[in-house]
Formats: structure tokens, C-alpha cells, sequence
């Protein structure tokens, strides 16, 4: 087994693992750094497939930034433990099943689809890293429209955010 | 044996990895020496003086103090994460250094450059990354300490880190902007020349606001005195590490102390051109630099060994002094002496960072936390913000050479 094909399981094991204890742990702070735990995982995933940049922006902008401030809110609050309700009926009953067969519908057409063989034996993967020059190059010129409007949506979301959190005079 | 011949990258890296953590824990050790000294010595005082020849044993002597104290955990604390909480700094702390580059990578070892671990496309962005990663050790210690004063210095210090490291990325990227790439490697390499045949090419002269910002950022990012309101032990006893004992008291201070490290790497190779030296090529003396001064200090130690040290004192210096004379020795020889002159430049840059670091602690008092906010949010990030549109302006109006 290549050392490649050990370090995507063992991330994706990490990755999964952490999203169930995310969704299961009692205190919020826990599922908080199980969050984070997926997110560094994906970021590791991304670094496998020869994407160094987004892996780096993903741990700087949702590790790094976004769960930082969960975190902060959360200390802040001093959230105190999550109640257990007794889980909705719908989902024990059709939600459970529901689950299972999605997941035995990918894991089929996983296993058959062309498509999927190929990625799973890397076609379409690139042979090398893609260099953060040619990612800027694609970014700046070939998409320049879209990125700039991302960002005046975002001012606009941040200002947004300013109007309604000012106290009134 | 076959797979050593065939994963060459995997074995140097292993050995490299391996020496890089002896000298950092080493350097480490010794610098919480440095930094007691130079302090003591700005007070009028003389610091560590008993444990060994100018408190020279100091460092070991607190190790093993550290490891045999007893190892407290507060009752009603979150047990799994007060425990990763000081692993988790200090281990981020170390990855940091793993990609700073001390040498040029034309050294190299079964083809493999020896003077940096990994050097990856996206350096300065990977090296970002793990410190903004940095602030979960502080925050989580003291979240789950269960101690008000842990709880106010770790939210202090999310907060202060989050808003410092939007200036200290912003400062930065004018460097990025000059030299066209993330690549530590090829920063550094982008600024050898000399203005005039004399004065070297560096990044802190296009950027000298940039480098400001950039180190008072870098000061406040690592929680040290005049920003170190996490710890404030006149207002929050001890702060985030409050209720810390024992080895997780050791491992927060390591960390602290490796985050100084970095900072200091990372200005000089952004700022003052990593591991070129400072002076032009032609002048050929240079290479007997590394040498000359550790032979220097070797006799400097012979002489202080013969007129002040008495007893088993006198022992102790007399090793110091053969080591420095023997390393100085080593770097006199034809064949060493090209190869430690990029380590030997990049360490004494480093040095004299870490020596305003201790000078800045010995002289200023401390922010008080609206005054930290108010700097931060208010006077440093307009001005690392006008550095960029300045330097982009600069730039696209071709005023410059292309990287």
C-alpha cells in the first residue's frame, strides 16, 4: 500500500470519525474541536490531491478564522451541556433506513460507474501540485468578474452585519 | 536498504527532522538563559549566576524542576482537553519551524537540500496557517482550567490574536506583492544585489512600513510584553496558564518561546534576506566571519575562565571555551567554510531579533486592553492596509523591476 493511499484513509477516518463526534458529543466546545478536526483532515485530503493552496486557505479560513470564533462564542457564553431529547420518531423509523440505503446506492455506483473506478485509480488526478502562479493566473484573469464579485458580496454581508449589530442611539 | 535508496526524501527528511528538534529544544532551553540575562543585565542585576559557570547550567536545572513537580489537574476541569491543550500548543509551535529555510538549498545531501525540511510552493500561506492555528492551545487551556482568571486570559487572547493576525498577514503581503512568490526559498533569493555595490537588495528597505507593522504584530501574536494581556500576572494572576503545573506549566513556555523562534525566522527572511550575507560578494573576507568570531569568544571565554571563574565553575567554562574554539576551528576549514555560511547569517539574524524581543520586554510597560484593541483595530491595520495599496500602486505602475 502506498504511503499516499494510508495517509488518505487515515484522514478520511479522521475526517468521518469527527463528524460523528461532532454530532454526538454533549458539550459544545467538544463538538467544536471535533469540527475542527474535519476540517484540517479535508484540508490534508486536499494536499493529497495536489491542491497545497486551497488546503493552506482552508485550515487559515475555517480552522484558523471561522472556528476560532465559534470557539470564542462559546467561551463567552460559557454554553453549559446539551440536553439529550429522546430522538424524533421519524427518524428512527425512516430517517435510519433512509441512511443506510443512500449509502449502499454510492457505495454501488462507486463499485460499477466507470467514473468511479477512474477516480478511484487516480485518473484526472494532475500529475503535479498545481503552482499557487497558475492558480492566481486563472483567478485574476479568466475569472476576474466572479472574484470581484464575491468579494462586494461579502462587503456588502459585512456591512450587513455592521447595520443590524449597531445599537441604537 | 533498497527502500532507503529509493525514498531518499524520506530518510533526509527523517534525519533532518530529527537534528532540527535537538537544536529548537536546545535553542529553546537557552533562550529562556538569554532572556533572564539580558533582562537582569537591563535592571542592573546579574541574573542567573549559580548553577553552573554564568548560569550557564540554569536551563537543565529548570527542566528537571519542571519534570519532578507534582502534575495538578483542578477538579471540575474538562480533563481531555486540559491536557491537549499545552500538547497542542507546542506541537504547532514546532511544525512552524519545520519550514523555515536556514541555509540555500544549493547544499544539498543525496540530493536533497539540507537546510530546510519541507519547502513547499505555498511556505509563507502553510506557515500562516499553522499559526492561526496557534491560538486554539491558549484559548482551550483556559476554557478548560475552570478558573475565572483562566477563562479572561483566554478569551483575551482569542481575541487579541484574532485581531493582530489580520495586520501581521496584511504586512506582509507586500512582500509577496515584490517578490512574486510564497516560496521562502525564492523571497530570499529575490533579494540578493546591493544598491550602490554596497548596501544589500532587502525587502526592508521598499518595506520599511511593512516591517513595523509586521514586528509589532508579531510581538502582540505571541503574547509578549508589551501585548502579553493573556498572562497579565498583576490583573489575571497567571492568566490562560494559571491552574498549569509541572510539565504542561514547561510545555506553554516552550511553545511561547518557539512562536518567538518562528516570528524571528520569518522577519528575517521576509525583511532582511534570510541567509545571504550582508556584505557584496567581492568582499572575500566575509567567509572567515563564522569562524573568526566563534574563536573570538572562544578567547574571550579563556580569558574570563582564567581571571573570574574558580572551582568547578572554572571546569565548566573550560569546556564552553574548547567547544567555541573548536567549533571555530571547524568552520576555518576550506571545505566547511562555504557550507555554514548561510546558517551562520541566517542565525545571527535571528539573534538580534530575539535580542529586541528581550529589550522591547525589558523597557516597555504594558497596554492596558482598550488601549491594545483600539491600536490594533485603529492605528495598525490602516496603516499595513495603506503599505499594500501603496506597494500594489507602486508595482502596477511599473515603478519597480518584475520578480
Amino acid at each position: 500500500m502506498s504511503v499516499q493511499l494510508l495517509m488518505f484513509f487515515a484522514c478520511a477516518l479522521l475526517a468521518v470519525g469527527g463528524a460523528v463526534v461532532l454530532i454526538l458529543a454533549r458539550e459544545p466546545i467538544h463538538s467544536a474541536l471535533a469540527l475542527i478536526l474535519v476540517m484540517v483532515s479535508l484540508a490534508v485530503l486536499y494536499l493529497l490531491l495536489g491542491a497545497p493552496f486551497i488546503a493552506a486557505v482552508q485550515i487559515i479560513v475555517y480552522a484558523g478564522a471561522i472556528m476560532v470564533l465559534f470557539v470564542f462564542v462559546i467561551m463567552l457564553l460559557n454554553a453549559g451541556v446539551e440536553e439529550r431529547t429522546d430522538y424524533s420518531k421519524i427518524a428512527k423509523f425512516a430517517g435510519v433506513p433512509l441512511a443506510f440505503f443512500l449509502l449502499l446506492e454510492i457505495a454501488h455506483w462507486l463499485y460499477h460507474a466507470e467514473a468511479g473506478a477512474a477516480i478511484a485509480n487516480g485518473a484526472g488526478a494532475p500529475q503535479e501540485a498545481a503552482s499557487t502562479y497558475t492558480l492566481s493566473e486563472l483567478l485574476f484573469r479568466q475569472y476576474l468578474f466572479p472574484f470581484e464579485a464575491t468579494s462586494i458580496l461579502i462587503l456588502i454581508a459585512i456591512l450587513g452585519a455592521l447595520v443590524l449589530a449597531r445599537r441604537e442611539e | 536498504m533498497e527502500f532507503i535508496t529509493q525514498h531518499p526524501i524520506l530518510v533526509v527528511s527523517l534525519v533532518k527532522i530529527a537534528v532540527l528538534l535537538f537544536v529548537v529544544m536546545t535553542a529553546l532551553a537557552y533562550l529562556t538563559w538569554f532572556e533572564r540575562k539580558v533582562v537582569a543585565h537591563i535592571q542592573s542585576r546579574w541574573g542567573p549566576y549559580y548553577v553552573g559557570a554564568h548560569g550557564l547550567l540554569q536551563p537543565l536545572a529548570d527542566g528537571l524542576k519542571f519534570l519532578f513537580k507534582e502534575d495538578l489537574t483542578p477538579p471540575e476541569s474538562d480533563r481531555f482537553i486540559y491536557v491537549l491543550a499545552p500538547f497542542l500548543a507546542l506541537a504547532l509551535a514546532l511544525t512552524a519551524i519545520a519550514l523555515i529555510p536556514f541555509g540555500p538549498p544549493s547544499v544539498q545531501v543525496l540530493g536533497q537540500p539540507i537546510f530546510i525540511i519541507s519547502n513547499l510552493d505555498i511556505g509563507l500561506l502553510f506557515l500562516f496557517a499553522i499559526t492561526s492555528m496557534g491560538v486554539y492551545g491558549v484559548a482551550l487551556a483556559g476554557w478548560s482550567s475552570n478558573n475565572k482568571y483562566s477563562l479572561l486570559g483566554g478569551l483575551r487572547s482569542s481575541a487579541q490574536m484574532i485581531s493582530y493576525e489580520v495586520s501581521l498577514t496584511l504586512s506582509v503581503v507586500g512582500v509577496v506583492l515584490l517578490a512574486g512568490t510564497l516560496k521562502f526559498n525564492d523571497i530570499i533569493a529575490d533579494q540578493s544585489g546591493y544598491y550602490w555595490h554596497l548596501i544589500p537588495k532587502w525587502y526592508v528597505v521598499p518595506q520599511i512600513v511593512g516591517f513595523l507593522c509586521y514586528i509589532t504584530a508579531a510581538i502582540a501574536e505571541t503574547n509578549r510584553i508589551p501585548f502579553d494581556l493573556p498572562e497579565g500576572e498583576t490583573e489575571l494572576v497567571a492568566g490562560f496558564h494559571t491552574e498549569y503545573s509541572s510539565f504542561k506549566f514547561a510545555m506553554f513556555f516552550m511553545a511561547e518561546y518557539a512562536n518567538m523562534i518562528t516570528v524571528s525566522c520569518l522577519a528575517t527572511i521576509l525583511f532582511f534576506g534570510g541567509w545571504l550575507s550582508p556584505f557584496p560578494d567581492r568582499w572575500t573576507w566575509q567567509l572567515y566571519v563564522p569562524g573568526a568570531g566563534l574563536l573570538l569568544l572562544g578567547i574571550y571565554c579563556a580569558y574570563d575562565t582564567v581571571t573570574q571563574m574558580h572551582g568547578i565553575a572554572r571546569l565548566q567554562l573550560t569546556v564552553v571555551t574548547l567547544l567555541a574554539l573548536g567549533l571555530g576551528a571547524l568552520c576555518l576549514i576550506p571545505v566547511v567554510m562555504p557550507l555554514i555560511q548561510g546558517p551562520f547569517w541566517f542565525t545571527a539574524k535571528v539573534l538580534v531579533f530575539l535580542f529586541f524581543y528581550v529589550w522591547v520586554r525589558g523597557t516597555l510597560p504594558r497596554f492596558r486592553y482598550d488601549q491594545l484593541m483600539s491600536f490594533g483595530w485603529k492605528l495598525l491595520l490602516p496603516v499595513s492596509l495603506a503599505n499594500l495599496v501603496l506597494t500594489a500602486a507602486w508595482f502596477v505602475y511599473g515603478w519597480v523591476r518584475h520578480g
